[in-house]
């Protein structure tokens, strides 16, 4: 499998403003995103998540070393449109990054920057609105939609671009619960069904646990990577970082510092539960 | 409260007028106009009335919500008639009683004057009415594009006009939502004198206009992400086309102008 996105040595500071002294985000993050895999990125508030994903279409350039986006140096201005219509990006605020005042209008608008005609804007744009289920809502009015349908909106407005590779900073933070779950159903629809490369940002543990790999950064540096089973065993490392685990993770551990012995990789309820009847079992 | 405000009000609709090219209807908005200004007799003011009432009747827009928008500007067409009314000096002297003289062309100008202004902010609201924002702005880029070769920046003042119009409900919202805050911590915007009542409003606008900055901030990034970059190799979803309809309204609108002509050159 290809690397999509590819960082060697990434060092970012932020510029220092007035007599602020300022500290690198991150320094010497290697990291590499495989295509079409889910990568969930979590970290307590201010560890630098925000910013990385920032450096994945160039709207932040690194201060040191370099982020390849399929071979593309992002420190290259000629390739930023490229580099920017390879790695869509969706931001926290739907309502900050919807332009237009009709659905459709807003989803043809990175279309319509690429230069693409006209007709093809059209199909793009019925094609990403089906994507994220919101085709019978195309002539309506963002601001009389939901927070979940605004954000599925954004979702489709960076589809449009047909991209490869779609980075999520908190998409869900300002949602209600019903918001987030029809934004992470798209997600995951998305990946499973387009082959489409994520790296969701959260920090919603439940949501890390549906993606393939989950990378735990922590004070500028990446401090756990693996699948989600592998990484959200490792409770202690979790919750010196300032980080809560699954609810299914936080029993079995708390059951196990009374005496049990369960294994900490189970992370969906049935896994749980499972797992509980089979300690009992053995018990008995 | 303030999710009243309709800025432009737009009825969507499948009529004639509504389908008209957001162009034609702008162009023929301003022949209008011009033949406002030239009117001069009963004669062509009744052609401009009754061109009016067909095409809010095509439109099958009610009368009701055109006299409605003119509510607000009520006093303002009333002090013009009167000042008119008492200014124009011509014709017979039909009464006369101290400082007050009114002449029949002090009537005539009266009514012209009050027309004039009703017809001109009924045709913007019928324009407004039939055509939405996004339309209107995209016609106007369209109609001022050759402004772009002496450096007028066209597309950025249109971008500028469409996500103005997309904001106002969420500002309008923010700024509910700020005002509901500062009433909660004992605000009051009720009471007072004029100027009290003034210095209130400093804790609404200070927190809205802090937010308003950071989402322009937050938008130009996310539409730096969507790959915008200014005007250039920019196409349109959308492709406006002028059609036989707007050919037949454009004749419509030309024969009007021409009659308020050809009638204001005999005198009438």
């Amino acid at each position: 499998m290809s690397n999509i996105i590819r960082t060697e040595a990434l060092s970012f500071t932020y510029p220092a403003s007035g007599d602020r002294l300022s500290l690198p985000v991150f320094e010497q993050v290697n990291l590499e995103i495989e295509a079409g895999s889910f990568t969930a990125v979590i970290g307590p508030n201010g560890c630098g998540k925000s910013t990385l994903a920032k450096q994945f279409n160039g709207v932040l350039l690194p201060s040191g070393g370099t982020v390849w986006i399929e071979g593309m140096d992002t420190s290259d201005e000629a390739l930023l449109l490229e580099i920017r219509r390879t790695v869509g990006m969706v931001f926290q605020n739907p309502d900050n990054q919807i332009v237009a005042n009709v659905v459709e209008e807003d989803v043809a608008f990175a279309p319509e920057n690429l230069g693409i005609p006209s007709a093809e804007i059209r199909q793009r744009v019925d094609e990403a609105l089906k994507t994220v289920g919101m085709y019978d809502y195309r002539e309506h009015a963002p601001h009389l939609l939901s927070g979940g349908q605004k954000q599925r909106i954004a979702i489709a407005g960076v589809l449009a671009m047909r991209p490869k590779c779609i980075v999520l900073d908190e998409p869900t933070a300002m949602l209600d619960p019903q918001g987030r779950k029809e934004v992470i159903a798209t997600i995951s629809r998305l990946n499973k069904e387009q082959g489409m490369t994520v790296v969701l940002i959260t920090h919603h543990m439940s949501e890390a646990v549906n993606a393939d790999r989950v990378l735990v950064m922590h004070r500028g540096g990446i401090l756990l990577d693996g699948t989600p089973r592998e990484v959200f065993a490792q409770v202690e490392t979790l919750r010196s970082a300032g980080l809560d685990v699954p609810q299914t993770v936080e029993l079995a551990f708390r059951l196990n510092q009374n005496g049990w012995s369960l294994p900490l990789d189970a992370l969906t309820v049935e896994e749980c539960a499972e797992a509980i009847a089979k300690a009992l079992e053995i018990e008995n | 409260m303030l999710k009243d405000i309709t800025l432009g009000q737009f009825f969507p609709g499948k009529s004639l007028i509504h389908r008209l090219d957001p162009r034609a209807k702008l162009l023929i908005l301003l022949a209008y106009f011009v033949a406002l200004f030239l009117a001069k007799s009963y004669i062509s003011y009744g052609l401009m009335v009754l061109f009016l009432a067909a095409a809010t009747m095509i439109a099958r827009i009610p009368f009701k919500s055109m006299t409605r928008g003119l509510k607000p500007m009520l006093i303002f067409i009333i002090l013009t008639a009167v000042l008119n009314l008492l200014y124009t000096k011509g014709g017979r002297l039909l009464l006369s009683w101290k400082f007050i003289h009114i002449y029949t062309e002090g009537i005539k100008s009266a009514v012209f004057m009050a027309l004039r202004i009703i017809l001109l902010i009924c045709g913007s609201f019928l324009l407004t009415y039939t055509t939405s924002p996004i339309a209107l702005t995209d016609a106007l880029e369209r109609l001022l594009s050759p402004l772009k070769f002496i450096k007028v920046p066209v597309h950025e003042l249109a971008m500028m006009m469409c996500i103005a119009l997309r904001f106002i409900p969420t500002l309008i919202e923010e700024t509910d939502k700020i005002m509901s805050a500062q009433k909660a911590r004992g605000a009051n915007f009720e009471t007072g004198s004029l100027l009290k009542r003034a210095k209130a409003l400093i804790p609404i606008l200070v927190p809205l206009f802090v937010s308003a900055f950071r989402r322009a901030d937050e938008l130009a990034t996310a539409m730096e992400c969507r790959c915008y970059h200014g005007g250039e190799g920019r196409t349109r979803m959308k492709v406006l086309r002028f059609t036989w309809l707007d050919l037949g309204a454009f004749a419509v609108a030309g024969l009007l102008l021409a009659a308020v002509i050809v009638l204001r050159h005999f005198g009438l």
